[in-house]
C-alpha cells in the first residue's frame, strides 16, 4: 500500500460526519412515501363520513348501515329498554359508562353503534342474549339495551362512532 | 483520453454531414403546422396554477365542452384539494349539488337520481360509448380529464432541417423542464378554425377545417368557442384566445391535479441532492488525496 | 470471492456465526476487502448505479402493486387511481416509469463502457454473457411493464411485438395464440404479463448476483486493459470505491430526479394516456425509447422474417463477441483503428435509435439499412479483421506506472522496475 498511506481513523473528521448525516436524513425522507402509500387513499377518506334519514325507523326497529366498511346499528330504542339501561348501577359494569354516555341529549331513543364485538372483531346478533340487547355468536358475549358489555369475553362496551344530528331525522356519520 | 475524444468528435462530425445531406433534404415540419409555445402560469420548475383561471376554464368546461365530452377522472372533491381550484369544502358541496347522479339500487331494486356529493365523479354526458359515437357523427368526443398528456404539439428551436431539429427538441425539452406540448397544442387547436380553403373543401366535407388538428384537417368538433360566449364576472377579457388559455389550463390540472406537489416536492428533492452531491464530491476527493489513480 | 478472506470475527458472536455461516467473511472479502485497481474511471460507477436502479425499481414496483389492478377494464383507471388518489402514488409511479428509462441509460452506459476496455475478453467472457443474459431479461421486463398500464402504446407495442413471433414459419401462429392466452391481446395476455413482470425482476437479481460473483472471480478490469500485478496496482473496494460509487450514484440522482419531477413524460409517450383501444391504431406507433435501435434494424429489412432474425440477432450478435474480437490488446486506448470503428459504432446505435423513432419511409429507411449494415459488420468483419492488421500502442507494464506517468512521475516508475 505503498501509495494509499491511510489517516489515522481515529481523528472523526466532520466532513464524514457531516455527509453521514444528511444521506442519513435523506433516506429517511425517502422512506415516507413508501410507507404512507398504505394509508387509506383519498378516494377513501372521501366516503369517510356519511349521511342517514333515520325517520324511517319506527319504534323498536334497526337499522344496519355500512360505514368506513364495517357495519353501524342505528337502534331506535322502546322506553323498556331505555328504562332497563338506565336502571343498571354503573358501578356493576366492566367497562363503566352510564346510558347518558351512550346516546346524545334528547335523543335517547336513538342507540347508535359501531356493530363490531370488541372481543375479536365478529358482528353481534340484535335483541338476543341475556340483557335484552346483543349477543355475539362467536364467544358468547352478551351486551344490554345501552350496547354494554354484560357478561363474556369482550372488555369493552361496543364502540361508538363519531356522528350527530344534523336534523330530527337526519344524521351524519363520521 | 484526448485523443479518444478527438475521434469522438471527428466521428460525428461525419456523421451529422451524411445526416445533414440526406435526412435534411426530406421535408422539415411533418404535418405542415407550425405550433407555438404559450406562456403558462404552471410551467418550468416552479410553476403553479393560477386559481381564478382555473375556475375560469371550469366555467368553460361546464358551460361548453360538458355538453359532449366527459371528465371521467375527475371527482368534485378534486376541485377543492390543495393545488386544485381553490374552492372551501361548502363550495364543492354547492357545486356537487347542481349535477344530477345516479345511484342505487335502493332496497327496492330501483335505480335513482340524486343530487351529486363531493365524492362522486362528473356525470358523463352520455349513458356510455356507443351514445356518445351516434350523437356526434359516428366517433365519440373524447374524454377530457387526460387530453392535455394525451396530445402533443411539436414545439421547440426551428432551424429548418428536421434532424437538428429532433436533436436540438431532445436536449431543450428536458433542460428547460418544458412539458407543455399538450395544453400548447389544445390551446392550438381551440384557436385555429379557419374557413374551409376551396381546394380542401372535397376533404373536409361536412367537418371543420382545422389546421392545427393532429390527424388531417378535417376535424368532427364544430369551432366551440367564440367572443363572448361565455359570461366573466372578474373582469377577465371575454375573448376566443383567453377562452382557450383558460379552458387548457384548467384541462392540465384535470389531467394532473398533483402537478403543483410534484414540482414542490421536486424543487426540494433536487436542493437536497445536489447539497449532497457536493458533500460526497469532498468526501470522495479527500479519501482519495493520498492515492495516486 | 477471490483468495481466502481475512475477516477475523471481533467479537464472540460473529466468531460463533463464522464458523456455522461465513456471511460476514464473505462480505468482508467481497465488498470491504476486495482489490480493486486504482485506474478506475467513473465509467466504472455504473455497475453500482444499475444496483441501485434494480432495487429502486423492484421496491417502488411492489408498492405500486398495491394498488394496481390487472384488469384490462380497471387497469387504466388503477393507474390514475394511483396518480390522483393514492398518497405519493403520482411520485413512485413516476419513480417507476421514469425508473425503467433510468435503468437504460445506466445499462446502455455500462455496455459501451465494456465494449470501449474490451471487458468481454478472456478471462471475462462468462461476466459478458450474463451481463448480455441480464440486458435481455431487462428488456422482457421492460416491455411487460410498459403494457400494464393498458393505453394505447400498450396495447399496440403489445400486439406488434407479440406478432414479432409469427414470422417463424410453421410455429409461429401457434407461439403467438400462445403468448397471447386468445385470439388477440386481451385480458389473459395481460394478466401473464403482469405475473411475468413481477417475476423476471427477481431472476434479475439472481443473474446480477452470478454476474458480480462472476467479475470477483476473475477481478475488475481497468482503462489500461492491463491485468492487476500486485497491490501497488489496487485499494480496497472499501472505502475507495464505496465513497465514489456512493457519489456518483448522487450525481445521477440529480439527473433522476430532474427527469421524474420536471418532465415526468418526456421519456413516455402521449398516446399511453389513451385508453387501450383494439379497434384503433394509433397512426405512428413507437415502442420506448430502449427498444428503438432494435427496431430500426428490424424495419430496416423488407422481409418479415429476415427482420425479426437481424432483430434478435443484433443482441445474440453480443453473446459470442468474446470471441469475434480478436485483437490481443483490451483497451480501445491502446488500439488506435479500432478506437475509431468503436466510436462511429456508438453514432450508428444512436443513429438507429433515431431512426427508429422516425416513420419507416424514404430516406430514414435507407440510412437504417447502412446503419444496420454497419452494426453487424462492426461484430462480424471490422473486430475479427482489426486484430490481424493494427499496430497496438505500447501497453504499460503495470496499473501503477501507467498511473505514475499520468501524474508525470515517470522517474519513480523507472526506478521502481
Amino acid at each position: 500500500m505503498a501509495t494509499s498511506e491511510r489517516e489515522e481513523p481515529t481523528r472523526r473528521d466532520f466532513l464524514y460526519i457531516a455527509t453521514g448525516a444528511f444521506g442519513a436524513v435523506g433516506a429517511a425522507a425517502l422512506a415516507w412515501p413508501f410507507i404512507d402509500q398504505m394509508n387509506p387513499d383519498a378516494s377513501a377518506v372521501a366516503l369517510s363520513s356519511i349521511e342517514v334519514d333515520i325517520s324511517s325507523i319506527e319504534e323498536g326497529q334497526s337499522l344496519t348501515v355500512k360505514w368506513r366498511g364495517k357495519p353501524v346499528f342505528i337502534r331506535h330504542r322502546t322506553p323498556t329498554e331505555i328504562e332497563e339501561a338506565k336502571a343498571v348501577d354503573v358501578a356493576d359494569l366492566r367497562d363503566p359508562q352510564t346510558d347518558e354516555e351512550r346516546v346524545k341529549p334528547g335523543k335517547e331513543q336513538w342507540l347508535i353503534m359501531i356493530g363490531i364485538c370488541t372481543h375479536l372483531g365478529c358482528v353481534p346478533e340484535g335483541q338476543k342474549g341475556d340483557y335484552d340487547g346483543w349477543f355475539c355468536p362467536c364467544h358468547g358475549s352478551h351486551y344490554d339495551s345501552a350496547g354494554r358489555i354484560r357478561q363474556g369475553p369482550a372488555p369493552l362496551n361496543l364502540e361508538l362512532p363519531p356522528y350527530e344530528f344534523v336534523s330530527d331525522t337526519l344524521i351524519k356519520i363520521g | 483520453m484526448i485523443t479518444l475524444t478527438k475521434t469522438a468528435v471527428r466521428a460525428l462530425v461525419v456523421a451529422g454531414a451524411m445526416a445533414v445531406t440526406s435526412v435534411g433534404a426530406m421535408a422539415s415540419g411533418e404535418g405542415g403546422h407550425k405550433y407555438e409555445k404559450q406562456d403558462w402560469t404552471f410551467s418550468g420548475p416552479f410553476g403553479k396554477f393560477d386559481k381564478a383561471q382555473l375556475q375560469r376554464g371550469f366555467q368553460i368546461y361546464r358551460e361548453v365542452c360538458s355538453s359532449c365530452h366527459s371528465l371521467d377522472y375527475i371527482a368534485f372533491r378534486n376541485l377543492g384539494q390543495e393545488g386544485a381550484l381553490g374552492y372551501t369544502d361548502d363550495e364543492v358541496k354547492a357545486i356537487a349539488a347542481d349535477y344530477d347522479i345516479e345511484d342505487g339500487p335502493d332496497s327496492e331494486g330501483d335505480m335513482f337520481t340524486r343530487p351529486g356529493k363531493p365524492f362522486d365523479h362528473f356525470p358523463s354526458p352520455f349513458p356510455n360509448v356507443e351514445a356518445a359515437a351516434a350523437a356526434n357523427g359516428g366517433k365519440a368526443p373524447p374524454d377530457l380529464s387526460l387530453i392535455a398528456k394525451a396530445r402533443a404539439a411539436s414545439v421547440g428551436p426551428d432551424v429548418g432541417v428536421e434532424v437538428f431539429n429532433d436533436i436540438l427538441r431532445m436536449i431543450w425539452h428536458p433542460v428547460t423542464a418544458y412539458q407543455e406540448y399538450g395544453p400548447d397544442y389544445i390551446y392550438a387547436l381551440l384557436t385555429s378554425y379557419e374557413e374551409t380553403p376551396e381546394e380542401l373543401e372535397e376533404t373536409v366535407g361536412d367537418k371543420y377545417y382545422n389546421p392545427a388538428f393532429g390527424s388531417g384537417v378535417a376535424i368532427g368538433m364544430a369551432p366551440p368557442l367564440s367572443d363572448e360566449l361565455v359570461d366573466y364576472t372578474d373582469g377577465t377579457p371575454m375573448t376566443t384566445e383567453q377562452y382557450a388559455k383558460d379552458v387548457t389550463s384548467f384541462l392540465m390540472w384535470a389531467a394532473e391535479p398533483k402537478l403543483e406537489e410534484r414540482k414542490r416536492v421536486g424543487v426540494n428533492a433536487l436542493i437536497f441532492l445536489v447539497v449532497f452531491s457536493f458533500l460526497m464530491f469532498f468526501t470522495k476527493r479527500k479519501l482519495w488525496s493520498k492515492v495516486k489513480h | 470471492m477471490s483468495g481466502h478472506s481475512t475477516f477475523e470475527p471481533q467479537n464472540g458472536f460473529l466468531k460463533w456465526m463464522e464458523s456455522r455461516l461465513p456471511i460476514a467473511g464473505l462480505v468482508h472479502s467481497s465488498f470491504i476487502a476486495y482489490p480493486v485497481p486504482k485506474n478506475l474511471n467513473y465509467f466504472w460507477t455504473f455497475g453500482a448505479i444499475l444496483a441501485v436502479c434494480l432495487v429502486a425499481q423492484i421496491v417502488t414496483g411492489i408498492v405500486l402493486v398495491m394498488h394496481y389492478v390487472p384488469n384490462t377494464t380497471l387497469a387504466f383507471a388503477s393507474v390514475e387511481h394511483i396518480m390522483r388518489d393514492v398518497n405519493w402514488g403520482w411520485m413512485l409511479r413516476y419513480m417507476h416509469s421514469n425508473g425503467a428509462s433510468m435503468f437504460f441509460i445506466a445499462v446502455y452506459i455500462h455496455i459501451f463502457r465494456g465494449l470501449y476496455y474490451g471487458s468481454y475478453k478472456a478471462p471475462r467472457e462468462v461476466v459478458w454473457i450474463l451481463g448480455v443474459v441480464i440486458f435481455l431479461l431487462m428488456m422482457a421486463t421492460g416491455f411487460m411493464g410498459y403494457v400494464l398500464p393498458w393505453g394505447q402504446m400498450s396495447f399496440w407495442g403489445a400486439t406488434v411485438i407479440t406478432n414479432l413471433f409469427s414470422a417463424f414459419p410453421y410455429v409461429g401462429d401457434a407461439i403467438v395464440t400462445l403468448l397471447w392466452g386468445g385470439f388477440s391481446v386481451d385480458n389473459p395476455t395481460l394478466n401473464r404479463f403482469f405475473s411475468l413482470h413481477y417475476l423476471l425482476p427477481f431472476m434479475l437479481v439472481g443473474v446480477v448476483a452470478l454476474h458480480i460473483w462472476a467479475f470477483h472471480v476473475v477481478g475488475n478490469n481497468n482503462p489500461t486493459g492491463v491485468e492487476v500485478k500486485d497491490s501497488n496496482d489496487t485499494v480496497a473496494f472499501t472505502p475507495y470505491y464505496t465513497i465514489k460509487d456512493i457519489f456518483a450514484i448522487v450525481v445521477f440522482l440529480v439527473f433522476f430526479a430532474w427527469m421524474m419531477f420536471m418532465v415526468p413524460n418526456f421519456m413516455g409517450h402521449p398516446d399511453n394516456y389513451i385508453p387501450a383501444d383494439p379497434l384503433v391504431t394509433p397512426p405512428h406507433i413507437v415502442p420506448e425509447w430502449y427498444f428503438l435501435p432494435f427496431y430500426a434494424i428490424l424495419r430496416a429489412i423488407p422481409d418479415k422474417l429476415m427482420g425479426v432474425l437481424a432483430m434478435f440477432g443484433a443482441i445474440g450478435v453480443l453473446f459470442v463477441l468474446p470471441w469475434l474480437d480478436t485483437s490481443k490488446v483490451r483497451s480501445m486506448n491502446y488500439r488506435p483503428l479500432g478506437r475509431q470503428f468503436f466510436w462511429i459504432f456508438v453514432v450508428v446505435c444512436i443513429g438507429l435509435g433515431y431512426l427508429g423513432g422516425k416513420p419507416a419511409e424514404g430516406g430514414y429507411v435507407l440510412w437504417a439499412r447502412i446503419f444496420t449494415v454497419y452494426y453487424f459488420a462492426y461484430f462480424l468483419v471490422i473486430l475479427p479483421v482489426l486484430g490481424f492488421i493494427e499496430k497496438p500502442k505500447p501497453l504499460p507494464a503495470s496499473i501503477n506506472e501507467a498511473v505514475l506517468a499520468k501524474h508525470g512521475d515517470s522517474a519513480a516508475a523507472e526506478a521502481r522496475a
